[in-house]
């Protein structure tokens, strides 16, 4: 029994899940009416479904970046590449027909994952460095497409998107489940889930055992972008507009955080999809409880920042030697 | 390059780079536009940026350890709200000033000792760092505060003329001073050698019995004292508090620590380096200014390029080292992959 709880402690998704429940468990107790779920035409509503909302793009940026952070890379030019799928969407809505404003959108995606990728791979710059370049460029590219203003987006199929029903749920969260099982499938029934842990773990040494580390990373980088522009979509279609300056904006720090809360390693090996979902509700959980308790919003960071430390201290080993000196003591005793 | 009377060594091409094109971005926008080349204009580069040089010359030491500090601009908005909303109760300026510079220091150790003690990762420490110092500016207060007092408005204006009419403010004196300290401390100091010893590679400088522990935690140290004394004379520059002061500028003094040649794997640079970075980019605000038809996103655009290019240049130079020293050691494998970057606490 006490092996198994150990055991049990021990899994990566462990700590994540109990920060998870801690605050829904506060939530419970500090907002009555947080998991009343009520039924208007048809449609969900609640403080649970919302959340289930909001943190998609999120999610979908999160799940991303955990495969790249899983060979020890970063990408932290994601809000701009949001941003300007976001601003491309609106700005070709206008001319042309919805389909070729998303497959545009998913379009330009791919090239900023393909540059961030050959970036990474051929010229084999620092992953950090490689994507700062898009990150200050981005922003700018996407003002340039929406000419400095906000674009308002006016179609109902694009707006479905980001604000629609389905079966009583909002769209988003079915696009997040298409891309989570998509992933958990690359992950779990090809070799690319092998293939990137390993390159993560060793570069070298999966060289040698015949991996070519500069596909993949290409191919990498590029799922990450697209996840990026599909997280754009979805942003500049819920809200109806696309901003380029403030669309997305931080969103990067948000999704290694998630990534990191879910347990993979910043170091690269490992990766959790569903650690990263678990880390991606818990950011959104947390900014939605102190939004509906009524703190001033602004705190929302310095909690952030508090919870991230606490977090991470938690799946620090050093930490966590402080803590067992104590318990192996009694255990030698007993 | 052996025929040239005088040869540029492989470790000052970035400053060269950098330096060639400061000038030849100086020498077009003075040879297009009228009153570019005066000397005031340069002077305002000083003006305008000396809180980006201080914050960036700061930064540039942790990166040198292969580390890095997300904090910075978040520090200095947190550091104008603080001497904003203290000189509104009236406390006096020079207690003030103190006080934000201790803030600082503290930030910045305490940082440290989270990354050193506890094998964090510094890119988790410092973003937990920057969402604290932005938040706990909102804190104070979620609106711009406008700052009267009188010793701080007349260190705002002050102005030391020098070469006739052209002056600088005291906020690019401190800039200034701070590089020079900085080249010192790199080049002469027991702590300089002990920060490239780190970025270079961290085992062999714990193998050495250097004091790597001590180093990082100082080096934090030095960045959250710089990033508050970027904050102070920014307040200076701006006289106002606000939180949402210089969003992203930490990318910015980033940035320029690559333009000025600083290696983001650690282990290589010259202090002098961020000044340069930060003149290059802020000759090319100037640039866009004059031209007066642009957008300021074309900056952005701009800069990002640039930012490119240096970093190509970088990676080229360091490939070319790497292939030398493959065939020094003969028959291995060119192929192999340049080891990827020491990240602090990879030692334990």
């Amino acid at each position: 029994m006490k092996h198994n709880f150990y055991k049990i402690t021990q899994m990566k998704i462990f700590w994540p899940l109990v920060a998870l429940a801690v605050l829904l468990l506060l939530n419970l107790f500090l907002l009555p009416g947080f998991f009343s779920i009520q039924i208007k035409d048809g449609h969900l509503f609640g403080s649970v479904i919302d959340i289930l909302n909001r943190v998609m793009p999120l999610l979908i940026i999160s799940l991303g970046m955990t495969m790249v952070i899983a060979k020890e890379g970063i990408d932290i030019s994601v809000g701009s590449v949001l941003a300007i799928s976001g601003a491309l969407a609106a700005a070709m809505m206008e001319h042309t027909s919805v389909w070729v404003a998303l497959l545009a959108a998913v379009g330009v995606g791919i090239i900023c994952g393909l540059w961030n990728g050959v970036l990474v791979s051929v010229f084999e710059i620092q992953p950090m460095v490689a994507t700062l370049i898009l990150l200050t460029v981005g922003r700018g590219i996407a003002q340039l497409i929406t000419g400095g203003q906000i674009l308002s987006i006016d179609n109902s199929v694009y707006q479905y998107l980001g604000s629609g029903f389905l079966l009583g749920l909002p769209f988003p969260i079915f696009i997040g489940a298409a891309i989570f099982l998509i992933m958990m499938y690359l992950k779990k029934r090809t070799a690319m889930g092998l293939f990137l842990e390993s390159i993560g773990n060793n570069m070298t040494a999966s060289k040698f055992a015949g991996i070519q580390p500069k596909k993949m990373i290409i191919l990498v980088y590029t799922i990450c972008g697209v996840c990026a522009a599909i997280a754009g979509i979805i942003v500049s279609a819920n809200v109806s507009s696309a901003d380029a300056n403030n669309a997305g904006l931080w969103i990067e720090l948000d999704a290694i955080l998630a990534v990191v809360i879910g347990g993979t390693s910043m170091r690269g090996g490992r990766y959790f999809l569903g650690g990263t979902i678990v880390g991606a509700f818990f950011i959104q959980t947390l900014s939605t409880t102190i939004y509906s308790v009524g703190i001033n919003p602004q705190i929302v960071m310095v909690v952030k920042a508090i919870v991230v430390i606490l977090v991470c201290l938690f799946q620090s080993q050093e930490f966590r030697k402080l803590f067992l000196k104590f318990t192996k003591k009694k255990v030698s005793f007993s | 390059m052996k025929s040239l009377p005088f040869s540029i060594k492989e470790n000052h091409i970035f400053i060269v780079a950098t330096t060639a094109l400061i000038l030849l971005l100086y020498g077009y926008g003075s040879f297009s536009f009228t009153g570019f080349s005066s000397t005031q204009v340069i002077l305002n580069l000083f003006i305008d940026n000396a809180y980006l040089i201080i914050v960036a010359t700061g930064l540039a030491f942790v990166i040198i350890t292969g580390g890095i500090d997300l904090s910075v601009g978040a520090l200095v908005a947190f550091v104008s709200m603080v001497s904003a909303s203290l000189l509104e109760q009236g406390v006096n300026a020079y207690i003030v000033i103190l006080v934000t510079l201790l803030i600082g220091i503290i930030f910045g150790a305490f940082q440290g000792y989270m990354i050193d003690r506890f094998d964090l990762h510094p890119w988790i420490v410092t973003l937990a760092g920057m969402f604290l110092a932005r938040g706990a500016s909102f804190l104070i207060s979620t609106d711009s505060i406008v700052i009267t007092n009188e010793t701080y408005s007349s260190i705002s204006r002050a102005k030391v003329y020098i070469l006739g009419d052209s002056y600088v403010s005291i906020g690019a004196i401190v800039a200034i001073m701070v590089v020079i300290i900085a080249i010192y401390m790199a080049k002469f100091s027991k702590f300089g050698r002990n920060v490239y010893a780190i970025g270079g590679n961290v085992k062999s400088a714990k193998l050495m019995g250097l004091p790597v522990k001590r180093t990082i935690i100082l080096v934090y140290t030095l960045s959250g004292f710089c990033a508050s004394l970027g904050g102070l004379v920014f307040t200076f520059y701006m006289l106002s508090g606000y939180g949402l002061h210089l969003l992203g500028m930490e990318m910015d003094a980033i940035a320029a620590c690559v333009i000025g040649g600083i290696l983001l794997t650690g282990g290589f640079g010259y202090l002098i380096g961020p000044l340069l970075g930060v003149l290059s980019m802020g000759i090319i605000q100037t640039l866009i200014m004059f031209q007066g038809t642009l957008s300021s996103w074309w900056t952005k655009i701009a800069v990002g390029f640039l930012l490119f290019l240096f970093i190509l240049l970088q990676r080229l130079i360091v490939m070319r080292r790497g292939r030398r020293k493959v065939i020094r050691l003969e028959k291995q494998n060119p192929s192999l992959p340049v080891p990827s970057q020491p990240v602090s606490g990879d030692f334990k």
